[in-house]
């Protein structure tokens, strides 16, 4: 009855941050675009263009939760999912350039006329398609975490083994895509945007637009998150987090179970990658770096993991006081990164929203008087579920 | 110091040339050294072998400064002198006297001028002049030279030299440059058949392109003979490929070894990936630069033995620092093993901005001892020296690891631990020491790595994340729990990616064998020699 309670309340709370930031994703670009910069509430350029950034690292820690969180999936790789989503758009992006390019070649991109190439490579063909590229901001991560999550999940790799794997993945991806004959643009990437569906990227109309999307997503990603932890599915997904072989022996395909959503997260991943690369203006391998995707991971953890709200929380909050710190204390942001790791880890296994919702759980049971057992707790879980198999 | 010395060789070789050489002769040669000076570029070429032809040892200098541009004529009377530069002026030598003449302006000398063909001219005829010097090394070199060179005007000078040559490595060495001059030369089928013999038993690449030459030009039997010779050379070739690549291959395989090792027996006692190993291999590496630092300062007679002191230090450092972190973070992290990941990675990078906060960003030098340092010839292969020793401190340290596990209480109880923890735990072995002196031992080699390490590549503070992902590919290929699992995975991943870097590229190699570990791991999803029993499942 108490779980059923508080399973309300946390829905009811999605609800609310889902309507909070569609109300941002509407107020902001107004504010920005139609109050002069003397108002009182005008969002100036720069803040738009960085929190819209965030917002697409919001997106992509709520996909990594989706999968550790609630699947026990910890994924080194998700970054991968993320710039390969960005390379789709940045070649959409690298298409529109057209003739305006350094070298001014109708079809190849400045890169490809540098390496004195002749025509354009078949996996660039449809490029010039929205539709097509936003097709394949879907279909390339979907169909990389399709057939890695089926041959990995089929044969029982998990744990500590998986999460080396997916970082392998992204390493090979990072070396991959620096090599020039890739026809990714190497090195360098792919950047010098100049507009996208017509509309010119430095305009800040544009950018207000790409915040609305941002957020639109994001809120999307939430609801549908959401629903699918709250349906049946997502009770059998938590069973496969907290006890992978009972679930298989009552029956169920833990695997598909699985498979279904790294692949869903994977592709909403895509999409974080695909709104970020407008946004900043650039995709290079640099975002394949085992780094990277392991900073992921830490803003899940910051902001708690196993609640969807949290990774939102954790991945402005960590990115908030990275862009602090390196531009007051350049020195001391990997130490402050690093401790991050440590004491969340050590002292807040559950993250901001854990610790908070403990908080209140313990004086709402103090003013009842009864103990309250929390279920929607992955670290405990975890904890009794290796005590019990271990025996 | 330069002119006290100029000033002795001329005093000395004045004696001597007044003693030893008519005044006449003298003349002569003054007259035919100034004679370079007048006409042009294709007149010089004739006096540059009337000098040669000389035969006077006096000749060396005047044409090797000839063809370093460094030869001048004196514009008021023509005469030319070896030139220094001695700030803005020049001190002149005689050429045959060896009076010098300091500080003299630039404005009153003409360089004389020497073009390429005139300079390869001077350089091949020097080397038949070194032909018949006194020290065998030189001989060796000129003969060398002229095989380079090919120059069949030098076949009577080797021949000559041959029949009065005492030592027998030059001596070979003359026998095959004369047979490369024989091939290319007119000479009679027999002799070009008995050269081509010769020059099929040297090998190498050189004489391949020479046979090849040869094979083609050539007709009948010489070419039926430079033919064979042609596919036995490149047979030879392929192979020492083919060892060099095996090499290569073993030598990353041990650098692998020396970086997993350690990781590998924290993971199967503990069940828990460190993911600042690659930090304690950088602090190894750290402690050598710094044991190095120390002794230079201290005691610099003692620098060759710099590594051996560093040894035991990195171990016993790096080693702390993996004591501090398992009684610090991890062992509070019991059965969480993706958290402990996360934890070590947040301290992968503390360790890695104190170490640039303390040292700074750049790269740190560290020197290889004397005997380390240069390479060993072995017939067709050039192997250095600091793999060499690797290889074997691999080898060895992988040795002393494996009877600390089968022959030491210690090592007996990690066993235990690894198999069957609460069995283990049941049975009174203590398993939070057993953990704490397995990742103290697992950090401490690490650290010796980073000794290792230091030797052949730059010391900074990304040098652990270099090796990280590798690392972990080796434990992953070859099981947790058995050391022979890591020795045959790092020595596999070792020679396949030197066997793919020819086909594939170094890139793609390296992807290639990531891919195959990745589907690797779908066949056999606990490595090469996983542990058998229920025991390890999870």
């Amino acid at each position: 009855m108490i779980s059923a309670f508080l399973f309300r309340g946390l829905a009811g709370r999605i609800a609310w941050v889902a309507a909070a930031i569609a109300l941002i994703g509407i107020l902001v670009p107004l504010s920005n675009l139609f109050l002069t910069p003397e108002h009182a509430l005008y969002v100036p350029d720069y803040i738009v263009s960085l929190f819209g950034k965030y917002l697409t690292y919001a997106l992509l820690a709520l996909t990594l939760d989706l999968v550790w969180g609630y699947c026990g999936i910890l994924s080194l790789g998700h970054g991968a999912f993320f710039a390969l989503g960005g390379y789709a758009m940045g070649m959409y992006l690298m298409r529109q350039i057209g003739s305006r390019g350094v070298y001014g070649d109708p079809i190849l991109p400045d890169f490809m006329v540098f390496l004195n190439w002749k025509e354009l490579p078949w996996y660039w063909y449809g490029f010039d398609q929205f539709w097509f590229a936003a097709l394949m901001v879907l279909a390339v991560p979907g169909l990389l975490a399709f057939v890695f999550g089926w041959f990995a999940f089929r044969s029982r790799v998990t744990g500590v083994y998986l999460s080396i794997i997916t970082q392998a993945m992204t390493y090979a991806l990072l070396l991959a895509f620096f090599r020039n004959d890739m026809g990714f643009g190497g090195n360098n990437g792919l950047t010098d945007f100049k507009d996208i569906l017509g509309y010119t990227l430095q305009e800040p109309s544009t950018r207000a637009g790409l915040f609305a999307a941002a957020a639109f997503a994001l809120c999307l990603a939430l609801i549908i998150s959401s629903a699918i932890v709250r349906s049946k599915f997502g009770k059998v997904l938590l069973a496969t987090r907290d006890a992978e072989s009972r679930a298989r022996f009552l029956g169920y395909r833990v695997e598909h179970v699985k498979l279904f959503v790294f692949t869903l997260s994977a592709m909403m991943a895509g999409i974080a990658g695909a709104l970020y690369v407008p946004l900043v203006g650039i995709i290079n391998p640099g975002e394949f770096a085992p780094a990277n995707s392991i900073e992921v991971v830490i803003w899940t953890a910051v902001g708690g993991r196993g609640t969807l709200i949290g990774p939102i929380v954790g991945a402005i909050t960590v990115n908030l006081g990275k862009s602090w710190f390196t531009a007051q204390f350049p020195e001391y942001w990997l130490f402050v990164l690093g401790g991050l790791f440590v004491a969340v880890t050590l002292f807040m296994p559950r993250g901001i929203l854990g610790t908070l919702s403990d908080a209140t759980g313990k004086l709402k049971s103090l003013g009842s008087g009864k103990a309250t057992a929390l279920v929607q707790d992955p670290a405990d879980a975890s904890e009794l579920r290796k005590e019990g198999e271990a025996s | 110091m330069t002119l006290l010395r100029a000033l002795l060789v001329c005093l000395v070789t004045l004696v001597l040339s007044s003693a030893a050489v008519p005044p006449s002769m003298a003349d002569d040669l003054q007259d035919t050294i100034n004679a370079l000076a007048d006409g042009s570029l294709k007149d010089r070429a004739e006096k540059v072998d009337a000098l040669l032809a000389t035969g006077d040892p006096k000749v060396v200098p005047v044409l090797s400064q000839l063809a370093d541009g460094n030869l001048y004529v004196r514009k008021a009377d023509n005469r030319v002198f070896l030139t220094e530069s001695a700030g803005k002026n020049f001190t002149l030598t005689d050429p045959v006297s060896g009076e010098v003449i300091p500080d003299i302006n630039k404005r009153t000398l003409d360089k004389i001028k020497a073009n390429n063909s005139l300079r390869r001219q001077i350089r091949d005829g020097l080397s038949l002049f070194a032909l018949n010097s006194p020290d065998p090394a030189k001989r060796l070199e000129a003969a060398e030279t002229i095989f380079k060179a090919q120059d069949a005007s030098a076949l009577p000078a080797i021949e000559a030299r041959l029949a009065k040559e005492q030592d027998p490595e030059v001596s070979a060495f003359l026998e095959e440059a004369r047979a490369g001059l024989v091939l290319s030369s007119d000479a009679s089928e027999s002799d070009k058949l008995a050269a081509i013999d010769v020059l099929r038993e040297k090998g190498g690449r050189q004489v391949l392109s020479m046979l090849t030459a040869a094979a083609e030009k050539g007709e009948g039997a010489v070419r039926d003979a430079a033919e064979r010779a042609v596919v036995a050379i490149e047979r030879v070739l392929a192979i020492w490929e083919g060892v060099q690549n095996i090499w290569y291959g073993l030598s990353l395989g041990s650098v692998l070894l020396l970086a997993s090792i350690g990781l590998a027996i924290t993971f199967g006692v503990m069940g828990v990936i460190n993911m600042a190993h690659g930090e304690m291999v950088m602090i190894g590496a750290y402690t050598t630069f710094t044991v190095q630092q120390v002794i230079q300062s201290t005691a610099p007679g003692l620098f060759d033995y710099s590594l051996l002191f560093a040894i035991p230090i990195a171990f016993l450092v790096a080693g702390a620092v993996g004591f501090v972190l398992e009684r610090g973070i991890i062992r509070f992290l019991y059965g969480r093993p993706l958290e402990t990941l996360l934890a070590t990675w947040g301290v992968s990078l503390m360790l890695q901005q104190a170490v640039r906060t303390i040292f700074g960003p750049t790269n740190k030098e560290v020197s290889n001892p004397s005997w380390m340092s240069g390479a060993l010839d072995l017939a067709g292969l050039s192997l250095t020296w600091n793999r060499i020793w690797i290889f074997f401190f691999a080898l060895a340290v992988f040795g002393l690891l494996f009877l600390l596990l089968k022959r030491t209480p210690m090592g007996l109880q990690m066993r235990a631990v690894t198999q069957n923890r609460n069995m283990a735990s049941s049975l009174g072995v203590r398993t939070p020491w057993v953990d704490a002196f397995t990742f103290a031992l697992g950090s401490g080699i690490a650290g010796i790595a980073g000794v290792a390490l230091s030797q052949i590549g730059n010391v900074s503070p990304n040098l652990g994340q270099s090796y990280i992902i590798d690392s972990f590919m080796v434990v992953v290929f070859g099981g947790v729990g058995n050391l022979w699992g890591t020795l045959i995975g790092a020595l596999t991943l070792g020679v396949a990616n030197k066997f793919l870097e020819p086909f594939a590229g170094a890139v793609l190699g390296k992807i290639l064998v990531l891919v195959f570990i990745i589907l690797f791991i779908q066949k056999r999803p606990r490595g090469l020699f996983a542990l058998k029993g229920r025991a390890v499942e999870q």
